[in-house]
């Protein structure tokens, strides 16, 4: 069996271990979508100016991703830190490279149905309008970009994750370099919405960045996850 | 000298702090020095 | 402080010699920068923060270097010399210290030249964010654990901070020309420099190059001996157990 092969199947199978975990308990759809929705209802009450929200409307929507990003991440590591079943995972021969792929996939797929929600949020409580030629552009921000920050958080996360005060960490070791991300972003998705005049064609540049960022990120984390989960 | 307030500050804030981390590094490596058995230490 | 600690040292000859070195550049400097050269044409006395700010920012991106360089050296190296891991941290040590006096001396700077104590411009946002991940790597290297994996968690952050200052700062120069304003916020674009000026200057950045080297070589020193510190402990403790376990058995007998 080639490497290539055993990499995809540990990674599909974490994957779908992961997201079966959450389908039963349900914690990120319970505990963390609402919490999102929380905060987009606190910007507004923060920024109190109906124009000033419609035209940051993008950057609020990808802060509050951020943020439950890391709340999704510490929840990611939670379930396999009790019991030490990361130890056992790696113990069993899996390889990390497989497990981070597939915890990143878990965490996309998690990701990708919260943004979902925010952008509903944003239409209704900071009255965006969407349109037909803003779509492909926003369909692809939102791939390139969720695929880099949970690449940037499964890595970070795994090297976190455990008991003593460690945890508090990731937010100051993640966000920096999610800065990126967060200015693609944000950029590309303003010119979506048409935010303040942005053109749909001034987005494609940053969806770029956004795709390379991921590409870094995600062969960054294949080559080094396994160094920073070793106990 | 103009702004002489700005200059001096950072002048002084600068050369202060290299003189602590100067004299922290000196009496921390005294310290070690006389409980490290010469073997630990890769200099001598 | 006794008189055999302070009679202990861990200074060679290598280190006088940088020491001498720099104490006779920064106090050229001083002299220098404050005394000697004279006011810039267009912006005045403000340019002699400039005889400071250069050469910390220097060493702030040059510490950042060696981290990483140490980094890549710990990873690549057959039996992972652990000098090449106190090398990192040391000047990740210093290099934090220095990039926040860049910023501190920048900021001052800036409030004088341009008005305010920040601007979003490419370079200082980037600096920022050098800060920010140098703190980070810190608290890696604080997390515990054996040396070994203190220093195989350090050198990854590090060389993921190289793969992320760039994208950083390509990210943020995209998104400043957007607003167009870099130009008029280089500090030192309109300074004209004459002999005294320039002499100064590079004085300060050999000057300062040799305050750092100084700072990593003895900081190195001292981390490799608490490093033998936590190791003597261990053994010391290891031994107390092993002894303990002794005694029982010979009293069971």
């Amino acid at each position: 069996m080639s490497t290539q092969l055993s990499l995809g199947r540990v990674a599909l199978a974490v994957a779908a271990k992961d997201l079966r975990i959450e389908m039963r308990s349900r914690v990120v759809v319970n505990q963390v979508f609402p919490f999102a929705g929380l905060v987009m209802v606190m910007f507004a009450f923060a920024l109190d100016n109906d124009d000033v929200l419609t035209r940051v409307a993008a950057g609020l929507v990808w802060l509050a991703t951020l943020f439950s990003l890391i709340i999704i991440i510490q929840r990611s590591f939670a379930v396999d830190t009790a019991d030490g079943a990361l130890e056992a995972q790696r113990v069993a021969g899996l390889e990390p490279a497989g497990i981070f792929v597939g915890k990143a996939l878990a965490v996309m797929v998690q990701l990708v149905t919260l943004e979902f929600m925010l952008f509903v949020a944003a239409v209704v409580l900071y009255r965006v309008q969407l349109h037909a030629d803003g779509a492909v552009l926003l369909v692809t921000c939102v791939v390139s970009a969720t695929a880099g920050l949970s690449f940037v958080g499964t890595l970070y996360g795994g090297l976190t994750a455990g008991s003593r005060g460690r945890e508090t960490l990731l937010p100051l070791l993640m966000l920096p370099v999610v800065a990126p991300v967060l200015i693609g972003a944000t950029r590309a998705t303003e010119s979506a919405f048409n935010s303040g005049g942005a053109a749909v064609s001034d987005g494609w540049p940053w969806v770029g960045v956004l795709v390379i960022f991921a590409a870094v990120f995600g062969l960054g984390g294949i080559l080094s996850f396994g160094s920073l989960i070793e106990e | 000298m103009d702004h002489l307030g700005f200059i001096a500050a950072v002048y002084s804030v600068t050369f202060a702090v290299i003189a602590a981390l100067v004299v922290r590094t000196v009496v921390q490596g005294r310290d070690l020095a006389s409980k490290v058995a010469d073997k630990d230490k890769p200099w001598t | 402080m006794d008189a055999q600690t302070f009679n202990a040292r861990v200074a060679t000859p290598t280190t006088r010699l940088v020491g001498a070195l720099s104490i006779v550049s920064m106090a050229w400097v001083v002299l220098g920068g404050l005394f000697i050269t004279p006011k810039d044409v267009n912006q005045g006395d403000a340019v002699r923060i400039m005889y400071v700010h250069v050469p910390t920012a220097w060493v702030a991106y040059l510490a950042f270097i060696v981290t990483a360089v140490a980094s890549a050296c710990w990873l690549l190296s057959r039996k992972h010399s652990m000098g090449f891991d106190r090398v990192a941290g040391a000047s990740a040590e210093v290099g934090v210290i220095f990039m926040a006096m860049t910023l501190l001396s920048g900021s001052l700077w800036g409030r004088i030249t341009w008005g305010s104590y920040w601007a979003w411009d490419p370079r200082l946002t980037t600096t920022a964010f050098l800060l920010v991940t140098y703190i980070g790597y810190l608290a890696v290297r604080g997390l515990g654990g054996s040396l070994e994996q203190r220093a195989r968690r350090s050198a990854v952050i590090a060389l993921l901070a190289v793969l992320e200052i760039p994208l950083v700062h390509f990210s943020v120069l995209m998104w400043r020309s957007l607003h167009q304003k870099a130009s008029v916020l280089s500090g030192d674009g309109d300074i004209k420099m004459d002999g005294s000026m320039l002499t100064t200057l590079l004085v300060g950045v050999i000057g300062f190059t040799c305050t750092f080297a100084w700072l990593v070589m003895h900081r190195q020193r001292v981390l490799a001996m608490q490093d033998a510190m936590q190791m003597t402990q261990l053994d010391v403790a290891l031994r107390e157990r092993a002894n303990e376990s002794d005694d029982r058995v010979k009293g069971l007998k």
